[in-house]
């Protein structure tokens, strides 16, 4: 009978390994309630260095959102531009700027918030030498090419355009005209930065100290960061709650299944695959709002194939082969609007969004779109191969039903196919150097919400993110018009009219609006997601 | 002895520089990492080329692994995109991961072995049928569905643990990760031990054994067991570097930020620094337990001498 004594003892390890869990589990307590209370929140790695210059995608900029704030503030609601720090933003052209600064605003270190801390930060940002990945927010400002040169070393330290003129005041000249500058000036790169930044670089990023309602308690680089509300914050948005805790998850399904199991308050991303629980799991607890974020298939224009005019007819034909409600539906859950301009919802109609501008050329037809594909030839190589990459996203699936759709028209198997690529830098990387021959997936998420930025560093003349490498003077034209407009709704319309070409041209086909989706805990309240898709982090209140 | 194990260190020279110019090479194929570091759009020109040059790119491939071999003498292990020192993320990376790896190696040892010793002694009883048909289900069942249904059951319905451990986890929290993680090796073991104390059981020294009157344990334990491990020792002793190689899945599951996280997300951001840095520990990791494996074979069996 030994045997079975030591099958008992194992059997025994077993449970005591069980319980041994048991009592480690579930003694989290995320430290108090009501106004002091502290939120846990879903968070990724973020990709770069946590400075506001060089910090390019959402996982970082919800940090800066709470460390930091700038001249302007994008209303979370609304997103609409409102001063913040900003006194008055002031041009009698629409080149030169002078900025006022609000009195009393100081970084959480005690330092004050002077015109310098602007100056010297933006300074920072353009330099070439210091490797900012975002330093092209600061294009518009006169000698930017001398301190950031295409090729080259720079010529210049500092921009030339700026001047600081009083402890309070300073002068921005830009290099053309652009009325709706002050307006892109609440993006995460203009920030101003403490003197601490400049003299302990190290140290300032492993504990960022900005002038936000919160303050950084505690990094941890790569697993979690703890922020904490900063009582002395002079804003009137100051934080509703004690502070916040972001957790790095590898897998939002873990997330998602930490929220469900109420060991944390907030996921700001529901996996896809939850998508059909979650009215279950959550009731009112899920949010699904709109957000500047915008899912198109752009065309290299670099290879002859699709820069002819019969081309165009194709590209429309296309656009119209594609069932956009059905794939919004069925494979999005509707956590995609079919779009039906260039821009998004978020915009608002003031904004420039105008429902329904690309007509026809976007709404599903398929006599139409079969008459129109084949007018112009057939597809260019005749098969139509769209790529993407395969490591995140789960682009298949649409990039499947897109196919699917337009084979249909076609009434052939073959005529379009994905196309996938391993990981994100691969697929970037060919799209950057021209190598694709077929259409790829191209996803636009707005730095600011202005309908200039969901138009101009796409489609005009070797804009940054025009990698198609689409030309159109008619385009540039307008956008030039628009941008030396004064009249700010003037500007707007200009904008739409110079997306009308985008119409007839149809150099990318817009497919649909992304929505930013999250879900919450019981334990907290008042939970919205701001047009960038990130939570209002100030305004959640602990029960 | 000593011999050995000199040439055994002489031979791992090779296999080291062998393997690390293979990771190198395959993780420089995947294309120009720098192209996804500015998301969905393309990084300006002048930057590109200067975090290129930053970060050793912009050279041949043969003298990006030179210099990088020679910086690895040193202690340099490069800088990952995201800034931090690749040896601040082991730092924080591997005491998780050898954390879970033990949890899992203990596992495997107490419970694949006693259940071996159990199911080899009665073979073809029911306890023997019913453990094999058990270890054959947690072999044909992927470690992710094994994983996400306890997560699910023990965190989410019964809440008996956190779905997610903590960023710094404890023991406690990474037995049932550590479970999970050992699920597959450990119904090898159990499989191994099964069939060795199997073979063993008729042979001479054990009749021998129990002819001079021994307590049946100290045969079982000191007789038997001891000439059965030898394969086994072999399996877990390869089985060290696999599971911390291969616990992505099981760290993706339970959120824990060891090396199968790092690995991930240096592969899926191209970084070769991160994942060449981490892959050559873990050669190294694997070349030790080798080795140490081949020396336990005297200590199990003094018949086996070395050269």
């Amino acid at each position: 009978m030994r045997g079975a004594t030591q099958a008992r003892w194992a059997a025994c390890a077993v449970a005591v390994a069980l319980a041994a869990t048991a009592c480690g589990g579930g003694g989290d307590d995320s430290g108090g309630s009501g106004a002091d209370g502290i939120v846990s929140s879903s968070w990724g790695d973020p990709q770069n260095p946590l400075e506001p210059a060089n910090t390019n995608e959402v996982q970082g900029g919800k940090v800066l959102d709470m460390v930091f704030r700038g001249l302007i503030r994008y209303d979370p609601k609304t997103g609409e531009a409102q001063n913040m720090l900003a006194e008055s933003i002031d041009s009698d052209d629409a080149q030169n700027f002078t900025v006022k600064i609000k009195d009393g605003w100081t970084f959480s270190n005690g330092e004050k918030v002077t015109a310098k801390s602007f100056v010297d930060a933006w300074n920072y940002g353009a330099a070439l030498k210091n490797n900012q990945k975002n330093a092209y927010f600061f294009q518009y400002i006169d000698g930017y090419d001398k301190v950031h040169p295409e090729s080259g070393s720079a010529s210049a330290e500092t921009l030339s355009g700026l001047k600081v003129v009083d402890d309070l005041t300073f002068t921005a000249k830009l290099s053309q005209k652009f009325s709706l500058w002050p307006d892109t000036l609440g993006y995460a790169a203009f920030a101003p930065l403490p003197k601490a930044f400049y003299d302990d670089h190290d140290a300032w990023l492993s504990k960022p100290i900005g002038n936000g309602p919160y303050t950084v308690q505690s990094y941890a680089k790569g697993s979690s960061m703890n922020l904490r509300r900063w009582d002395d914050y002079p804003g009137d948005d100051k934080a509703k709650n004690g502070g916040v805790d972001l957790k790095v998850f590898t897998d939002n399904n873990t997330a998602y299944t930490s929220l469900t199991s109420g060991n944390l308050d907030l996921v700001d991303d529901v996996p896809a695959s939850q998508l059909r629980n979650v009215e279950q799991d959550l009731g009112d607890r899920y949010i699904n709002t709109p957000a500047g974020i915008i899912q198109t298939l752009a065309f290299p224009f670099y290879d002859k194939k699709w820069d002819t005019d019969d081309a165009r007819k194709v590209r429309q034909g296309l656009s119209m082969a594609i069932n956009r409600p059905q794939i919004t539906d069925q494979i999005f859950q509707k956590t995609r609007t079919p779009a039906t301009d260039w821009t998004s919802p978020v915009l608002g109609e003031d904004g420039g969004f105008k429902k329904g501008l690309c007509g026809k050329e976007c709404t599903y037809n398929k006599a139409e779109a079969k008459k129109l594909i084949d007018e112009g030839g057939g597809i260019p190589g005749g098969q139509l191969k769209i790529s993407y990459n395969a490591d995140t996203g789960s682009h298949k699936e649409w990039v499947d039903a897109v196919c699917n759709s337009i084979n249909n028209v076609m009434g052939n198997n073959q005529a379009c196919v994905g196309g996938a690529i391993g990981t994100f830098a691969d697929f970037r990387s060919q799209v950057s150097t021209q190598k694709l021959t077929g259409p790829w997936r191209a996803g636009w998420q707005m730095d600011y919400p202005l309908i200039q930025n969901f138009l101009q560093p796409l489609y005009y003349a070797n804009a940054s993110s025009n990698d198609g490498k689409w030309t159109n003077k008619d385009f540039d034209g307008l956008v030039d018009k628009a941008n030396a407009e004064t009249d700010k709704a003037k500007a707007i319309t200009t904008f739409q009219d110079a997306e009308k070409v985008l119409v007839e041209q149809m150099p990318a086909i817009p497919l649909w609006y992304q929505n930013g989706s999250a879900g919450y805990s019981d334990r907290i309240e008042n939970v919205e997601l701001n047009p960038f898709s990130v939570p209002v982090y100030t305004e959640i209140t602990v029960k | 002895m000593g011999r050995y194990v000199i040439r055994r260190l002489l031979q791992m020279i090779p296999v080291f520089f062998g393997t690390t110019l293979l990771i190198f090479l395959m993780v420089n194929v995947m294309g120009d990492p720098i192209a996804g570091l500015c998301g969905d759009r393309q990084c300006d020109p002048a930057t590109a080329a200067q975090l290129r040059s930053e970060f050793g790119l912009d050279k041949p491939v043969w003298q990006q692994y030179l210099t990088y071999m020679g910086n690895l003498f040193t202690g340099d292990f490069g800088t990952a995109f995201n800034g931090q020192k690749v040896t601040e993320l082991m730092a924080t990376a591997f005491p998780i991961t050898i954390r879970l790896t033990i949890v899992a190696i203990v596992f495997e040892v107490v419970i694949g072995i006693s259940l071996g010793v159990v199911t080899g002694l009665r073979r073809g009883r029911p306890v023997d049928t019913t453990v094999l048909i058990l270890t054959l289900v947690v072999i044909a069942v992927p470690t992710f569905v094994t994983g996400l249904l306890l997560q699910l059951l023990l965190g989410v319905k019964w809440g008996i643990i956190k779905p997610s451990v903590s960023s710094d986890p404890t023991i406690d929290e990474l037995l049932v990760p550590g479970l999970v993680l050992a699920s597959v090796s450990l119904a090898y073991v159990t499989r191994l031990t099964r069939t060795s104390i199997a073979e063993n059981a008729r042979a001479d020294y054990v009749r021998t054994a129990i002819a001079k009157g021994l307590p049946r344990r100290r045969v079982v334990v000191r007789h038997l067991l001891r000439n059965s491990l030898i394969p086994v020792v072999t399996f877990i002793g390869t089985d060290v570097g696999a599971l911390m190689g291969g616990a992505i899945v099981t760290e993706r599951i339970f959120n824990i930020h060891g090396v199968g996280y790092q690995l991930y997300q240096g592969i899926l951001r191209q970084n070769s620094q991160t994942v060449v840095g981490f892959v050559t520990i873990l050669v190294l990791v694997f070349l030790a337990a080798n080795l140490i494996v081949d020396l336990l074979y005297a200590v199990l069996d003094p018949r086996i001498r070395y050269a």
